[in-house]
């Protein structure tokens, strides 16, 4: 809308004038300077994963992330501003400075890593898209949607995929583009699309929020990869760091079973990966090198839990949504989450 | 430039004084460093933001308009599939912002003059409904307004299957109005030039019944005559050439129907959005200007002995549109720029497919934003030009 458009154009502005910006301290330093991360999540609201709940506050895996980097920085996970983002503004808003981190379920791609002058850190939950349509059409597979017309998202990966995934199976179809989700979703729910398309975590919460949530079903083609990841500004190596490295010490809690409840207890471990972790013994200091305290792990820890626990609180069993872990397990459970070690 | 005063002062002096106190020169000379300190200002900003995006790692360049735009568009005046370019996106989007405009001015055009005429009838009932239509579409805000029609038009509509069969093989649904295509065959070319020679001898045809009114007062029924020369004569043509126009007739297959035409259910809301609240503005203009002519005119008509009909015709809107046109200009600018709105209901205009799609895809924010504001400005511009030049042309002759 006029309001994004306005937005794109500050932010270009923005970018006109940050002269004496380019070349100054490093993110760290102004985040610290400031008080608090700046981080970009989903403007437009995706349960489970960046959304405001019934008091105003952000809730979800990325709004978690966020606050995780802000327990390494600061040792408190509520020193988080959070700037509500669409789709399309995104990345500008990184680019410009606006924000300092973006989780914003955004797929990591080649393009986007290497064009944009942003690097994503990792992956926090690995996510594939697939088809939602109306029981009423009796369609069994995404193959059978020939001629379909399909309501999706604007400027997003769900948009190219949708193109490749019919132009590589023959078939022709016809895209409703909405710039905002829910806009997509309202057009769907009165029946201008016969299928809509984003991301299989979406599905599922868009699915719920329809009138009648039985008559739509989740086709099975999952027809594209979906690694959902932060993102930092390219350049500044250190910030990149924090952000990877928090990323990492989540999934390492999971794997040695330090939890929000027992970090505590967890410092007198025997277990010298554990030790390493939280920073525990003489000499045993990992946060300094990247200018973070010696016991920045625990404090990421005791602020939002391991990634276990925020898959679990967010997406997952403890939530309405109820997503299994599939490809969101560790390693060593047949998953793909996986973390180098601290050493 | 011829320099004065200088015989027995130092050439500089003497130029200083020049630029201080020669009218004609000192003008220039501001002018011209106003001018440097305006391209001066351009250039020292583009270089920034150029420097800039460099130090952050940005490309910057319009390469990115050769590149595979790899997504598909619902509305597609000009050929265009999922491997076209961002620069095919970019016309896409255009003549698609330029479709909604055009038509949407069309629209507004017919409901406002109709609606401002009729709030000043004598017909208590038609004045009433045309103030509360003006009062209250003007007052709510046009997005609303796009995003209430498209859910009516959604909501109103039964599904593609149940659509509603209409005249000609057309079919109504919530995927759209789905019409027979023409399909042109050999000959219609004929047909064109026939059409384009009755338009030529029709206006030879009101020249010379104009200049024998002038000369005899026999009126002569100019109407009549163009249209058989433009409908009639062409129709002949037409069959005498053995009828070259097939239609595509829509097919439901699958999903929709294949085949035809389609006015999309987007464009019909944009449609109804764009016309309907534009025309309020429009009828109020138009309104405003027939009032400002003085009821002084409409009598002396009468005295004349000038009918009703020809007294509006031939001697108020004449004199009020020199008042309307201005004001009739901002209003068909303020729909092209609001045609923008077009993506929060996912129509396919310029700002939707290239400022948005293209600019996520490609991530070139300051190339897509500055092309597309440079669009809007030379849309603006043109039409403006055009709006000044029909107003110049009814302008008042003053003697």
């Amino acid at each position: 809308m006029y309001g994004n458009i306005m937005k794109s154009f500050l932010l270009g502005a923005a970018v006109l004038g940050v002269g004496s910006l380019a070349a100054s301290a490093g993110t760290l330093d102004e985040v610290k300077a400031k008080g608090f991360v700046q981080c970009g999540v989903n403007g437009t609201g995706l349960a489970g994963f960046g959304a405001p709940d019934d008091q105003g506050n952000w809730k979800g895996l990325d709004v978690d992330y966020c606050r995780a980097v802000a327990a390494a920085v600061f040792g408190d996970p509520s020193k988080v501003k959070y700037t509500g983002l669409s789709a399309k503004e995104r990345f500008t808003a990184l680019q410009s400075k606006e924000i300092d981190l973006l989780a914003r379920n955004s797929t990591a791609t080649m393009s986007r890593d290497t064009q944009l002058g942003i690097t994503f850190t990792g992956v926090n939950y690995y996510d594939g898209q697939g088809f939602m349509v109306k029981k009423s059409l009796g369609v069994s597979s995404a193959k059978e949607l020939n001629g379909a017309s399909v309501c999706v998202q604007s400027g997003t990966t769900t948009e190219l995929n949708l193109a490749d995934y019919f132009k590589a199976n023959g078939l022709t179809f016809n895209a409703v583009v909405f710039e905002k989700q829910e806009e997509a979703d309202a057009a769907y729910d009165a029946g201008r699309c016969d299928a809509y398309t984003t991301d299989a975590s979406g599905l599922y919460s868009i699915r719920l929020k329809m009138t009648n949530p039985d008559d739509s079903l989740v086709l099975p083609e999952i027809i594209s990869k979906e690694p959902l990841g932060p993102a930092v500004r390219q350049g500044d190596d250190q910030w990149e760091s924090i952000v990877r490295w928090t990323g990492y010490a989540l999934i390492i809690a999971e794997e040695f079973g330090v939890t929000q409840a027992n970090v505590d207890e967890m410092k007198s471990s025997a277990n010298p990966e554990v030790q390493r972790l939280l920073g525990v013994g003489a000499g045993v200091d990992f946060g300094t090198p990247i200018g973070l305290s010696k016991d920045w792990a625990i404090n990421v820890i005791k602020g939002v839990g391991n990634y276990g626990e925020i898959f679990d609180r967010n997406v997952g069993a403890g939530s309405p949504l109820k997503i299994a872990r599939g490809l969101n397990a560790l390693w060593s459970k047949g998953g793909l989450q996986y973390a180098p070690p601290i050493r | 430039m011829t320099l004065r005063d200088n015989s027995h002062s130092g050439e500089s002096r003497g130029l200083i004084r020049t630029v201080l106190y020669d009218p004609t020169v000192r003008g220039w000379t501001f002018q011209a460093l106003v001018l440097v300190v305006l391209f001066g200002l351009a250039a020292w900003l583009i270089h920034n933001t150029v420097v800039n995006m460099r130090a952050a790692n940005i490309p910057f360049g319009f390469d990115f308009l050769h590149m595979r735009a790899g997504f598909d568009i619902s509305q597609r005046p000009i050929p265009y599939t999922v491997d076209s370019t961002h620069a095919d996106v970019f016309m896409v989007g255009l003549l698609n912002t330029l479709i909604v405009s055009a038509l949407g001015i069309f629209f507004a055009t017919i409901i406002g003059f109709t609606v401002g005429i009729s709030r000043l009838s004598k017909n208590w009932l038609l004045a009433k409904v045309a103030t509360i239509y003006v009062e209250t579409l003007r007052n709510v805000p046009l997005l609303l307004q796009l995003l209430f029609w498209y859910k009516a038009v959604l909501s109103v509509l039964p599904g593609p299957r149940q659509g509603l069969m209409l005249p000609f093989s057309s079919n109504l649904s919530n995927r759209g109005l789905t019409m027979p295509r023409p399909v042109v065959g050999d000959g219609f070319g004929l047909v064109v030039a026939a059409v384009v020679l009755g338009i030529i001898a029709s206006v030879i045809v009101a020249r010379w019944a104009k200049a024998r009114q002038a000369a005899t007062g026999q009126p002569f029924a100019i109407f009549q005559a163009s249209a058989a020369l433009i409908i009639g004569f062409p129709l002949v043509v037409f069959f005498l050439a053995g009828s070259p126009l097939t239609f595509e007739i829509p097919e439901l297959k699958g999903f929709n129907y294949q085949g035809g035409m389609v006015v999309k259910p987007e464009l019909m809301a944009m449609l109804f959005g764009l016309s309907l609240y534009t025309a309020t503005f429009i009828a109020e203009t138009v309104r405003a200007g027939i009032l400002a002519i003085s009821y002084g005119q409409t009598e002396a008509a009468s005295a004349l002995g000038l009918r009703n009909g020809q007294t509006m015709r031939l001697v108020i809107v004449p004199q009020a549109m020199r008042i309307i046109i201005p004001p009739l200009t901002s209003q068909y600018l303020n729909l092209t720029k609001n045609s923008s709105l077009a993506l929060a209901i996912g129509y396919p205009d310029l700002v939707a497919v290239f400022a948005g799609s293209t600019l996520n895809i490609s991530g070139r924010a300051i190339e897509v934003i500055g092309i597309t504001m440079t669009v809007y400005l030379i849309i603006s511009l043109a039409t403006a030009a055009l709006m000044n030049w029909f107003n110049a042309r009814v302008a008042l002759v003053e003697r």
